[in-house]
C-alpha cells in the first residue's frame, strides 16, 4: 500500500512539473501541449471511438500474428533441440535470422503483400517465431538428463515424456522467449504502422502519425501513452499469471 | 481396482545379474570398462548394498538394472525374465532427488501413479497420502520442492519411487548429499519401510559404514574394470545403529579388504 502511494506520488508530482513547465512557458504549446490537454485529446478521442478501433485493430494483428508466432515456434524449438538435422538447418536458420532486427522484415512483407493485414501479420510474427524456436531450443537443452531418466523409470515414454517432462521442465526458458517475441513484435508493428498506410485498418501507429502530419502534439502524446499503458497491461496479463507460477514453483527471483 | 489392493504389498522380485560387461566409448578408439563380467543374484525382499569408490561401474550397473542402460554382455534377469527396459516394477532414486520443480509435492508422487493404469484419479490421491504420510511428509503435500531441505527432498523421492508399489527398490547413493544427522534418520526409516513394504533392495553406495548398517549383504567392488571382489554377510540385528560397535567391526573388516584391492579413496 505504501508502495502504491509512493508510485502514484511519484506520477503526479510529475504531470505536475510538466503543468508547471507549460506555465512557465519555456517551450511553444505547439511542442509541449499542457497535459490537460492531452487529457482533452484522450477524452474526446475516447468518446468519438477512433481510439478504441486504432486499438483494436493494432491488438488483432499483434495478438494473431503473436498467437500464430508461438503456436508455430513452439513445436520447430522442440525439434531443432531433439533432431541433428534440423538444429543444423532450422537452428541456424532460427540463431541467424533472430539477429535481424524485426522490423527490417517490414519492405519484405510491403512488397510481398502490399499494403495489407497479411503484410502486418507477416512481420508480427516474423518477430515472435525466431525468439521463441530459440528460446523452447534452449529451454529443452538445459533441462538436466536426469528428469527424462527419473521419468522413464517410472514408465513414461517418448510423447508423454515431451509432453509432461521436458516441455514443463523448459518452462522458464520459454517465457522469457516468449517475452522477448513479443517485444520485438510489438515494437516491429508500431515501425511498421507508423511509417506505412495500411489501407485495411488504421491502428495506433497511424494515429500517432497523422498527430505528428497534424501537429498534434497532444494527439502524439496521448497516443504513445495509451501504447505504453497496453504494453503495461500486456505484461500484467500475459506474462505475470506465467512469472508468479515460476517463481512460487522454482523459488526463483523475489530475493 | 481397490485402493485396498492397490496397497498390498507384491512380491518382492528375485534379481539375477548375470555375466554383466560394459564398455564406454570415451574417443574414436578410447573406451573405458565400467563393467567386467559381474554377477550375483539378489534374493526375494533382500537387502544388498553395492559399495566401492567413485568410477567401479556400481551405478551403471544400476542403470543397466533399471532399464536405462543396455549391458554389452550378459544379461540381468527379474524373477527369471530378462530386462529389456525402464519398467514400473523397478523404481530408481537417485542421488539429486530428481524431484519436477514444477510440481509440487503430492503432484511429484502422482507423476507415476498417473502412469499406472487402472487407477481413479481419488485412489491415486489416497495412494500418494498413504506413502508421503509413510515418509513423514503429511505437513507438506502442497509444499513445493525448493521449500523442502535435502533430507525432505529425498523423502519426497522415496515416496515417488515407492508409490507405484514396484518390487525392486533401486537406490543410488541417495543419502551421500545429506547431513550426517539427516542420514541417521532416514537409515531407521528406509529400514523399517523395507520390512513393512518387503521389497528388494539393492543400494549402492561409496560410504562402507552406511552399507554395513543398511544390507544383509555388502558386495563390494573395485574399479577399473568393476568387478565384484568380495561379498560381506552383515548378521546384525534391525533396526541397526550406525554409531553401534558391531557394525563399526564389520564396517572396518570392508574397509581393511577395501584397501586390500588398492582403493582407498572411500569415505568411511
Amino acid at each position: 500500500m505504501k508502495r502504491l502511494l509512493w508510485s502514484a506520488l511519484f506520477f503526479l508530482a510529475l504531470l505536475f512539473i510538466w503543468h508547471l513547465l507549460v506555465l512557465a512557458k519555456i517551450w511553444s504549446v505547439v511542442l509541449l501541449p499542457d497535459p490537460l490537454s492531452v487529457l482533452e485529446y484522450l477524452k474526446s478521442a475516447g468518446e468519438d471511438g477512433t481510439l478504441l478501433q486504432a486499438t483494436l485493430v493494432t491488438m488483432r494483428r499483434l495478438l494473431t500474428g503473436y498467437v500464430i508466432g508461438i503456436a508455430v515456434g513452439l513445436p520447430l524449438g522442440l525439434l531443432t533441440a531433439r533432431f541433428k538435422f534440423c538444429e543444423d538447418t532450422l537452428g541456424v536458420l532460427a540463431l541467424g535470422l533472430q539477429t535481424l532486427p524485426s522490423v527490417c522484415w517490414v519492405p519484405l512483407a510491403l512488397l510481398w503483400f502490399g499494403q495489407t493485414e497479411a503484410a502486418m501479420l507477416f512481420v508480427v510474427i516474423m518477430g515472435t517465431l525466431w525468439s521463441v524456436i530459440i528460446a523452447t531450443d534452449n529451454g529443452v537443452r538445459n533441462v538436466p538428463p536426469i528428469f527424462a531418466r527419473a521419468a522413464r523409470t517410472m514408465g513414461s515414454k517418448q510423447l508423454h515424456t515431451w509432453l509432461h517432462v521436458i516441455l514443463p521442465a523448459s518452462l522458464p526458458f520459454i517465457v522469457s522467449g516468449m517475452k522477448q517475441g513479443w517485444a520485438f513484435a510489438w515494437r516491429s508493428l508500431m515501425a511498421a504502422e507508423i511509417y506505412v498506410t495500411i489501407l485495411t485498418g488504421f491502428g495506433l501507429g497511424h494515429l500517432l502519425h497523422y498527430g505528428r502530419e497534424l501537429n498534434a502534439m497532444d494527439q502524439v502524446i496521448g497516443v504513445m501513452f495509451v501504447i505504453v499503458v497496453i504494453g503495461l497491461l500486456a505484461d500484467k496479463i500475459l506474462f505475470s499469471p506465467w512469472e508468479r507460477f515460476l517463481h512460487r514453483r522454482w523459488g526463483t527471483g523475489r530475493a | 481396482m481397490s485402493i485396498e489392493k492397490e496397497l498390498q504389498n507384491v512380491a518382492p522380485a528375485k534379481l539375477a545379474v548375470e555375466n554383466v560387461s560394459k564398455w564406454f566409448r570415451t574417443g574414436r578408439d578410447a573406451a573405458v570398462h565400467a563393467l567386467d563380467d559381474v554377477s550375483f543374484h539378489v534374493n526375494v525382499g533382500g537387502f544388498v548394498c553395492l559399495v566401492g569408490p567413485s568410477g567401479c561401474g556400481k551405478s551403471t550397473l544400476l542403470n543397466i538394472i533399471a532399464g536405462l542402460e543396455k549391458p554389452d554382455n550378459g544379461q540381468v534377469l527379474t524373477d527369471g525374465k530378462p530386462i529389456t527396459q525402464a519398467g514400473r516394477d523397478r523404481m530408481m532414486m537417485f542421488q539429486e532427488s530428481a524431484l519436477f520443480p514444477w510440481l509440487d509435492v503430492m503432484g511429484n508422487v502422482l507423476f507415476g501413479l498417473k502412469l499406472k493404469p487402472g487407477l481413479q484419479a481419488k485412489e491415486r490421491r489416497e495412494v500418494a497420502e498413504f506413502y508421503l504420510k509413510m515418509v513423514g511428509l503429511e505437513k507438506f503435500f502442497h509444499a513445493n520442492i525448493h521449500q523442502l531441505s535435502g533430507g525432505m527432498k529425498q523423502r519426497v523421492a522415496l515416496a515417488r519411487a515407492l508409490a507405484p508399489n514396484p518390487r525392486v527398490l533401486l537406490m543410488d547413493e541417495p543419502f551421500a548429499a545429506l547431513d550426517a544427522l539427516t542420514r541417521e534418520q532416514l537409515y531407521g526409516d528406509l529400514q523399517k519401510i523395507w520390512e513393512a513394504r518387503k521389497k528388494t533392495i539393492l543400494f549402492v553406495t561409496h560410504n562402507v559404514r552406511e552399507a554395513a548398517c543398511l544390507g544383509n549383504r555388502v558386495l563390494l567392488f573395485s574399479p577399473y574394470p568393476g568387478r565384484i571382489r568380495e561379498e560381506f554377510k552383515i548378521d546384525l540385528e534391525r533396526p541397526r545403529d550406525i554409531n553401534s560397535v558391531q557394525l563399526a567391526s564389520y564396517s572396518t573388516e570392508i574397509m581393511r579388504a577395501l584397501k586390500g584391492h588398492g582403493t582407498v579413496e572411500v569415505a568411511e
